[in-house]
Formats: structure tokens, C-alpha cells, sequence
């Protein structure tokens, strides 16, 4: 009995570790499988994956629109404070007055990527780009402005 | 046609016509020890090189592909880093045993690489204990690497060190069990009878089953002496920072780096000798035509080729399985690989009395 349950164990790990050695014998034997980007060599072809985090946008459309709406939810997840969001108050064609963005500075210096700005937002406003070369001779080039100038609430975006 | 031997008659021949006889065995006794150490510089230049290419393909990349074709010239690049480098030696250590010990291991390597046969007739020294004399030269290792822990005065080295050694002995068995189980079939110990037996065929084709068993057993034994993956627990990075070597810097670091490659290719080397006839070519039975053809490629690369076949066996082995803690280390050895041995030299034993092998 104990014999058996002793050749047991020794074949059974014989096959675990055949099988190991097969991935790897695999990868071994086919080069296409190999991932490396050679970087900056094929800077033109290069292949970035979908969630890669390079920086925060806020993406606008056509009519230099955007979805945000001011609401600083980003501002309070982000961890270690890169983004201020400064507030302005909309008169309305009514009359009312409405708060609205003026100014949404991210600073990249301070960005980890995160994203929990990103999950944060109610509206989707902004989203992680994959650009992710970002060195500049000046510091002050980091601090961005991502809502563009002269650009408005989207319609509808409450 | 090409081979070793008819380089070193020319130059035996040479030397023995212009010289008398002492300053002929003097200059030879150089020629061998420049070649012993050319042959390591190219071997550790080359296997580091080899480990970090089979290395990055089995983990999908790509590995050092800058310098020179395919990175060729990279392990040259980082040995002249290493020497440039200042070898410190610290504070608390003991100084002399200290810088002693990578010599050691070093010393212990080239030792035994004495009675390996290369090719046809290319042999450094031609003993008739061979097999037991390269098994008990190459387990001095572990000295060395006491020596390195104990002197470097530091926990992490010690740790190394006692692992190492707890590791050394106890697989030593059953590499030389498995040794043994070659040797009963061959009844030499010499390096040159046992190539020679396999005239008609390699021990691993021969020797059916038992001899494939006791090659496995002999190559998991031969990795665990080598301090190699999955057996690296005397070197753990993870663990211990870099085990035994933790204080070495500069080149008494690269010597412990060459050596650990220099003992791979020994062991594998050994292991293409008893199980696939060392330099003698793919010889099947009495097929005189096919045995003919094979004859034609040069022994040398018969032995460099199942050398490195070896070679990459074990390195196969790193990239894809996890180290062993201590206790699953010595209970595979003292559980499992030495009850397993035994009995298979019991087998062995059998086969050889009855003449059940070819
Ligand atoms: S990605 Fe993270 S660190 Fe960067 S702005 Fe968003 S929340 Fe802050
Ligand atoms: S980006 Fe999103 S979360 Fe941040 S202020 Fe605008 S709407 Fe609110």
C-alpha cells in the first residue's frame, strides 16, 4: 500500500514537471511567441497595450466639448494631490447661475497613474492616454492644463 | 580531417625534435595550462552568454541583443566591468581565508578537469580511477564555499554556506550512485575504458531502463551539486541576497560566477561521458555503413555537442521550475532519490550479471 502511494507520488511529479517543461520548451521553440518591443527602435510600429496608463486626458469633441462637470471627485480620489480643479459660476440663459469648470490643472510630475481619477469621475470626462514620453528641459512643462481653452459642458452632461 | 589529437602530435613532435625531454614535459605542462585556462575564459564568456539568451526565450523576450551579433560580445563587456571594479573586502572579515576561497573553488574546478577526455586521444591525464577521482575532487568544492561564509562575516553568507554544504553532501550520494550503476556495467573506472564500451552503442540506449533512471537521477543530483536552479538555495537572491557570495565583489565575485558555470559544463560533461559515450560518435550495433558515416564527423564536436545538450538540459531546468525549500530539498534526496538509486543499482547490477545489455 505504501508502495504504491510512494510510485505514485514520484510519477505524478515526474508529470508536473514534464508539463512545466513543456511551456517552456514551447516558448523555447517558437520565437514568434517572444513579446519584447524594441523600443525606440520601431517607434513607429509600436504596439501599446489598451490599459496602459501614459497620463490623464480629458478628451474633447468637434464643438470643443467635454463632459466634465466640476464635481472635484477627482480631485478628492487621487491619492497625492495632482489635480486641482478650480471652479467658475455659468449664468444661465435663465438666469440661474450654474458652477462649471474653469480650470483643471494635472500636474504629471506628481501623477503615479493610477487611475482612480479616472474610476472616480461620474461622467467619464477623462480617460489614461498611452503617450508616455513626457521628459521635458522644464518642470513647469508638466503642469497641464487638460479642459482646452475657450471649451464648454457638453450639452445633456449633468 | 579535422581533430585535437593531430594538433597535439604536431606539437609534441615539434617540441620533442628541438628540445631535450625535460624542457619538452615543462613546456607542454604550460601549453596545457594556457589551454585549460582558455577553455575556461571562452567556456564562461560563452555559457553565461547561452544561459541569458535560453533564459529570455523561454520567458518570451528577447536578451541581450546590443552588443555584437545577437549580443555575442555582452558577457565580455560585463567581465571587463567586473575587473574594473574594486574587490572590497570587508571590515569584520577574515581577511586571508576571505580572498582564498573564490581560488579555491576555482582551483577545484580546474582540478578536475584533468582526466575528462575531449576528443579522440585529447586528454589532459589519463588515470585509471577516472570516475572516482573526478567524484571526489569535485565535492572539495564545498570548502571553498564554507570558507566563503564562514569569512565573510556576515549571516547571509553563513546561511549560504551551511545550506550549501547540507546540499553537497547529501546529493553527492546519489550522483555517485548513479555514477556507480555506469560503472558496474563498464567494470573500469577509467574515463577512457568507459568511452571505449560504448563502441557499439551509448550506456543510456544500452543499459534499457535502469540506465535511463539513473540518468535522470544523475542529472537532478548533478544540479543540486552545482548549486543551480531549483537547487540554488545556497544562493537565493530572494532569500539570502546572493547566499555565500554576498560580500565578493569585483573579480573574486567573477570568480565564483566562472566557476559555477565551469562546474555545469564538468558535470554535464561527465554525464555525456558515461551515458552518451563521450566523444564517441552515434554507433549503432553492427551497422558498419551507418557507424561509417558517423565516424566522419569529428569527435570534438560529438563531445561539445552532447556537452552543451546537457548543458541546456539543466539550464531548461532553471527557467521552469521554482526552488525547493530546504526540506523538500533533502527529503527528494534522502526519500526519494537515494532509496530510488539504490534499488537501481540493484537493477543495474542484475542486468549486468545476467548480460541482458548489448
Ligand atoms: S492617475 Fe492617480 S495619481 Fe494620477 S491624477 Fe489620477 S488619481 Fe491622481
Ligand atoms: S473630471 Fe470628472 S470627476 Fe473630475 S471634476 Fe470633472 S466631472 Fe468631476
Amino acid at each position: 500500500m505504501f508502495l504504491k502511494e510512494y510510485i505514485n507520488d514520484v510519477l505524478k511529479a515526474a508529470k508536473s514537471l514534464l508539463t512545466g517543461m513543456k511551456v517552456t520548451g514551447y516558448y523555447f521553440t517558437h520565437r514568434k511567441e517572444i513579446i519584447t518591443e524594441q523600443y525606440p527602435d520601431n517607434r513607429a510600429t509600436l504596439q501599446l497595450a489598451e490599459r496602459f496608463r501614459g497620463e490623464v486626458v480629458m478628451p474633447h469633441d468637434e464643438n470643443n466639448q467635454h463632459a466634465c462637470t466640476g464635481c472635484s471627485a477627482c480631485e478628492i480620489a487621487c491619492p497625492n494631490g495632482t489635480i486641482k480643479i478650480i471652479n467658475k459660476f455659468d449664468i444661465q440663459p435663465d438666469g440661474k447661475k450654474k458652477k462649471a469648470i474653469d480650470t483643471f490643472v494635472y500636474h504629471l510630475e506628481l501623477c503615479t497613474m493610477c487611475g482612480l481619477c479616472v474610476e472616480a469621475c461620474p461622467t467619464s470626462a477623462i480617460k489614461m492616454a498611452n503617450t508616455f514620453e513626457h521628459s521635458v528641459f522644464n518642470r513647469n512643462q508638466l503642469t497641464k492644463r487638460l479642459n482646452q481653452p475657450g471649451s464648454k459642458i457638453r450639452e445633456g452632461v449633468e | 580531417m579535422f581533430s585535437l589529437e593531430g594538433i597535439t602530435k604536431a606539437i609534441d613532435t615539434w617540441l620533442n625534435a628541438h628540445f631535450n625531454s625535460t624542457v619538452v614535459l615543462l613546456a607542454e605542462c604550460v601549453l596545457v595550462g594556457v589551454a585549460a585556462i582558455a577553455l575556461f575564459a571562452v567556456l564562461g564568456l560563452g555559457l553565461v552568454w547561452m544561459e541569458r539568451k535560453v533564459a529570455a526565450v523561454m520567458q518570451i523576450r528577447l536578451g541581450p541583443n546590443r552588443l555584437g551579433p545577437k549580443g555575442i560580445f555582452q558577457t565580455s563587456a560585463d567581465t571587463l566591468k567586473l575587473i574594473m571594479k574594486e574587490g572590497l573586502t570587508p571590515d569584520g572579515a577574515d581577511k586571508f581565508l576571505f580572498n582564498l576561497a573564490p581560488f579555491i573553488v576555482m582551483i577545484v574546478a580546474m582540478l578536475v578537469l584533468a582526466p575528462i577526455s575531449f576528443a579522440k586521444n585529447f586528454q589532459i591525464w589519463d588515470i585509471n580511477i577516472g570516475v572516482l577521482y573526478v567524484s571526489a575532487v569535485s565535492s572539495l568544492s564545498v570548502i571553498g564555499i564554507l570558507m566563503a561564509g564562514w569569512s565573510s562575516n556576515n549571516k547571509y553568507s553563513l546561511l549560504g554556506a551551511m545550506r550549501s554544504g547540507a546540499q553537497i553532501v547529501s546529493y553527492e550520494l546519489s550522483a555517485g550512485l548513479a555514477i556507480i550503476s555506469i560503472v558496474v556495467l563498464t567494470g573500469s573506472l577509467s574515463i577512457n575504458d568507459i568511452i571505449q564500451s560504448q563502441q557499439n552503442g551509448w550506456w543510456i540506449f544500452k543499459g534499457h531502463i535502469p540506465a535511463i533512471i539513473s540518468f535522470i537521477i544523475f542529472i537532478i543530483a548533478v544540479t543540486a551539486e552545482t548549486n543551480r536552479a531549483p537547487f540554488d538555495l545556497a544562493e537565493a537572491e530572494s532569500e539570502l541576497t546572493a547566499g555565500f557570495h554576498t560580500e565578493y565583489s569585483g573579480m573574486k565575485f567573477a570568480l565564483f560566477f566562472l566557476a559555477e558555470y565551469i562546474n555545469i559544463f564538468i558535470v554535464c560533461s561527465i554525464g555525456a561521458t558515461l551515458f552518451f559515450g563521450g566523444w564517441m560518435p552515434l554507433h549503432i550495433g553492427n551497422w558498419e555503413a551507418f557507424n561509417h558515416i558517423m565516424d566522419f564527423i569529428p569527435s570534438s564536436i560529438w563531445f561539445f555537442g552532447k556537452t552543451i545538450f546537457l548543458i541546456f538540459l539543466i539550464m531548461w531546468f532553471r527557467w521552469t521550475f521554482p526552488r525547493l525549500r530546504v526540506d523538500q530539498l533533502l527529503n527528494l534526496e534522502w526519500k526519494y532519490l537515494l532509496p530510488i538509486s539504490l534499488f537501481n543499482l540493484l537493477l543495474m547490477t542484475v542486468v549486468a550479471i545476467m548480460g541482458w545489455h548489448f
